[in-house]
């Protein structure tokens, strides 16, 4: 046998303030209100940091600063404006391990994946964005674009500081200022990134940070100074926010669930095919909105599929977020644990047959191993709802026409994946198929120059490449 | 992966039959031998890149990298394939292949060396009773031009001479121009000659360069006998790298599942370092699995590589390097 040794990612790198306040016109303020809450490390359960609840007049304040900074940020060029953007991507560049150990911890997954995938995807979306901050009469949207002025935007904990890139670099580089809520149980890298501002010697007022929950978020939406919501979150939450906003001036795009079909044909790669579903459903603990949460394999070859592909999970290793060697993290918190659990019964309840790789799990923290429901119908609730976790349903097909059928009977329309050796399927299969992006061969690919976003319940507007740079432009 | 009872492998009874005789109704013909190969699922080349890079970020520390040195050790066929080879320096490398540190007898001994024909004579009486094993290219290596009757006697005389492992080389040649046949029928041919000695057949798979032939030639070699396949001569570039030794060790996997015959696998050329040793043990762990994790199954042909192991081993134990000086060159 052999064994791997622990091998832990030092913490000793991050610095974490026993408490927060709020990042406003470029200074730390304290809270008007006095709601304090603490964000803990899902791992082991231990509190990280004590983080401020901005109240309404807090978010009144910062999104008055932004309105103040928009005045001088708007009409900078946009050459000027791309040198702070740049100087952001390379201090996180320079940050990058501590930043990717402070997320692990705040949110819980493997250091791999933070290291590996989503500190250089913020650095290359800083990057891509600051390009475009003085190319902007040439991205298509007429000759002098004119940015929309505040943006109020709330992001999940999923991905805290990938989805804080999407939404802050087109943001400033189209020349808005923005108030930027992160989800209460990961504010840590939006906090470390508004250190990051301060050492850019970004003009204060540009970037302002409130922590808080739902009702924070709410106050954001609804401040009657806001001139753009961007939301990244569940459909429930996206309702209400479109319903908050219905009738104002405000735009606003939504990147919200998603329960996408990964097709897998006869003709398929098949060792990497398991690969890719691996990818698809495990990456990040399932807490992805485009995650392949529904495998649809081609009848003929899904025994085999599905022998290799449990083959595949025995060998994951699930624990310490900050093990080098660990595949599957901890769940974000105790109620999205709830809610996998939840749903996970109802899969057995409802007939599904399921399956888990003897895994062990740690005693203390939030986990759920690495599950496979097979015998599932398009009417289960695993078929058709979020789950948001690492848990697969796996139904099967006999036509691409079937395929394209199943893939589609969805509410939401996030992201597909098809697999197969065959261009022309391949090709057919991508024009029908009633989803965002489509991965061909592969999946839950992220490129800053491609853009991303839904159809249907999925939500509306494109984040990355040059569509992203609309949802930011005065048009 | 694919099922062979069309091809007569398995018997209607489920028995799965590890001799030549239902081996050789797959390559009953030249087609029925590309129908089955061309059978075989496809390599995406991106995933299988993406796959083994992925293995590579592995951190093996402490205990685990202690243990993996010995196993990289006890896995090398220590090597020398020069045209300026001789009696000394075959007897000076079978030396540093029993004691590979003449300081610390706790380092065990590599598994083989790797010599050409008309060396393994005196490799064989170097090694003694040492337990290494001796290794022979043979069938007109590196390159394999040339007839199969000078092949078999090449590999005759070295199995003779007492090599106990014969590395051969696959006709490119004809792979590459589709006569699967004739490559099938070369590697049983050779492995008729080795009699009672291990074959290893070399894809060289630098000169394969799509994974599908990889994969393809892997098939072949198997069905046509091979106890191992390995991946260079060490004369091409590239010679072994991650993302082939992956498709390899995939093939052997499936054929065990598919054939029950297990068949070893051996990476050789370009492994230098005590780092890529270890990506290497990481990649057949998780592919081919922990039973593969033997010097029986699993092998690296290197030549420098022994040195840097061993510097790598003395750091564990002292917690300081030592300079190249102090390991001996043979």
């Amino acid at each position: 046998m052999f064994e791997y040794a622990p091998a832990p990612e030092s913490r000793a790198i991050v610095d974490i303030k026993p408490s927060y306040g709020l990042f406003i016109n470029g200074e730390w303020v304290e809270p008007l209100g006095e709601g304090r809450e603490k964000t803990v490390n899902p791992a082991s359960e231990e509190v990280l940091a004590e983080i401020a609840v901005a109240s309404e007049a807090d978010v009144d304040r910062a999104v008055q600063a932004a309105r103040k900074a928009f005045t001088g940020w708007s009409a900078m060029p946009g050459s000027e404006r791309a040198k702070y953007i740049f100087r952001i991507a390379r201090i996180i560049q320079e940050r990058a391990r501590e930043l990717a150990v402070l997320e692990s911890l705040d949110n819980g997954k493997p250091i791999r994946e933070s290291r590996d995938v989503d500190l250089p995807l913020v650095a290359a979306h800083f990057f891509y964005y600051a390009g475009w901050a003085d190319k902007l009469s040439y991205a298509g949207f007429g000759p002098s674009p004119q940015p929309l002025g505040v943006a109020g935007q709330i992001i999940p904990w999923n991905f805290p500081l990938l989805m804080l890139a999407w939404k802050i670099a087109p943001a400033l580089a189209c020349g808005n200022t923005v108030v930027l809520k992160p989800a209460e149980t990961t504010p840590l890298t939006a906090l470390a990134f508004a250190e990051i501002c301060r050492q850019a010697d970004l003009p204060p007022g540009v970037v302002n940070i409130v922590t808080g929950a739902g009702e924070t978020g709410g106050a954001l939406v609804r401040h009657p100074d806001v001139d753009k919501v961007a939301f990244t979150g569940s459909t429930e939450v996206g309702r209400l926010i479109a319903r908050s906003v219905a009738g104002s001036r405000k735009k606003v795009t939504l990147e919200l669930g998603g329960k996408a079909a990964n097709i897998v044909f006869e003709d398929a790669a098949l060792d990497q095919a398991v690969e890719g579903i691996v990818n698809g459903i495990f990456f990040n603990q399932g807490h992805v909105c485009c995650a392949g949460s529904r495998l649809l394999v081609q009848e003929s070859v899904a025994d085999e599929l599905l022998e290799a592909l449990k083959r595949r999970l025995s060998t994951l290793r699930l624990g310490d977020p900050l093990d080098k060697n660990t595949d599957i993290g901890a769940i974000n918190s105790a109620a999205q644990l709830a809610k996998i659990r939840e749903l996970s019964e109802a899969g057995e309840a409802e007939g599904a047959e399921r399956w888990s790789p003897a895994c062990p799990i740690p005693d203390k923290g939030f986990w759920f191993p690495p599950t496979i429901f097979t015998g599932v119908a398009q009417s289960h609730r695993i078929a058709r709802e979020e789950i948001f976790g690492p848990v697969l349903s796996v139904l099967t097909f006999r036509t691409p026409a079937e395929a394209i059928e199943k893939a589609n009977n969805t509410p939401y329309g996030l992201s597909a994946g098809v697999w197969t050796e065959k261009g022309s399927l391949m090709l057919w299969m991508a024009s029908r198929l009633r989803a965002g992006v489509v991965w061909s061969n592969t999946f839950n690919k992220f490129d800053p120059t491609s853009p991303f976003g839904g159809y249907k319940e999925s939500g509306y507007g494109r984040e990355g490449g040059r569509h992203g740079l609309e949802a930011y432009l005065a048009l | 992966m694919v099922s062979l009872e069309s091809f007569g492998l398995v018997g209607d009874a489920g028995a799965v039959s590890t001799t030549t005789t239902p081996l050789a109704e797959v390559a009953a013909s030249n087609s029925t031998l590309r129908a089955f190969l061309h059978g075989l699922p496809g390599v995406d080349r991106v995933g299988a890149d993406a796959r083994a890079a992925m293995l590579g970020t592995r951190s093996i520390k402490t205990t685990s990298k202690k243990q993996a040195i010995d196993l990289a050790i006890r896995m090398v066929d220590l090597t020398t394939l020069e045209g300026a080879d001789t009696p000394g320096k075959v007897k000076a490398m079978c030396a540093k292949a029993i004691h590979p540190d003449p300081t610390d007898l706790s380092v065990p001994s590599v598994a083989a060396v790797c010599v050409y024909p008309d060396l393994v004579a005196t490799a064989v009486q170097a090694l003694g009773g040492s337990g290494v094993k001796v290794a022979s290219v043979a069938t007109a290596f590196p390159s394999g031009r040339s007839s199969l009757e000078v092949k078999v006697a090449d590999t005759a005389l070295a199995v003779a001479d007492g090599a106990s492992e014969i590395d051969m080389v696959i006709d490119r040649g004809a792979f590459l121009s589709g006569d699967y046949l004739k490559v099938f029928e070369q590697i049983a041919a050779v492995k008729a000659a080795c009699g009672s000695a291990h074959l290893k057949v070399i894809l060289e798979t630098g000169e394969l360069s799509t994974y599908d032939n990889v994969r393809r030639a892997s098939w072949l070699a198997m069905i046509a006998g091979a106890d191992f396949i390995k991946t260079s001569t060490g004369k091409v570039s590239p010679a072994a790298t991650l993302p082939v030794t992956l498709v390899m060790l995939e093939a052997v996997r499936d054929f065990l599942r598919t054939a029950g015959r297990k068949v070893g696998v051996k990476p050789a050329g370009g492994i230098r370092t005590t780092k890529d040793a270890i990506k290497y043990l990481v990649l057949v762990n998780e592919t081919a699995g922990p039973d593969w994790i033997d010097p029986d199954w699993f092998r690296l042909g290197a030549s420098s590589l022994v040195n840097d192991l061993l510097m790598q081993r003395q750091k564990m134990a002292t917690g300081r390097y030592a300079g190249p000086d102090y390991f001996t060159l043979d």
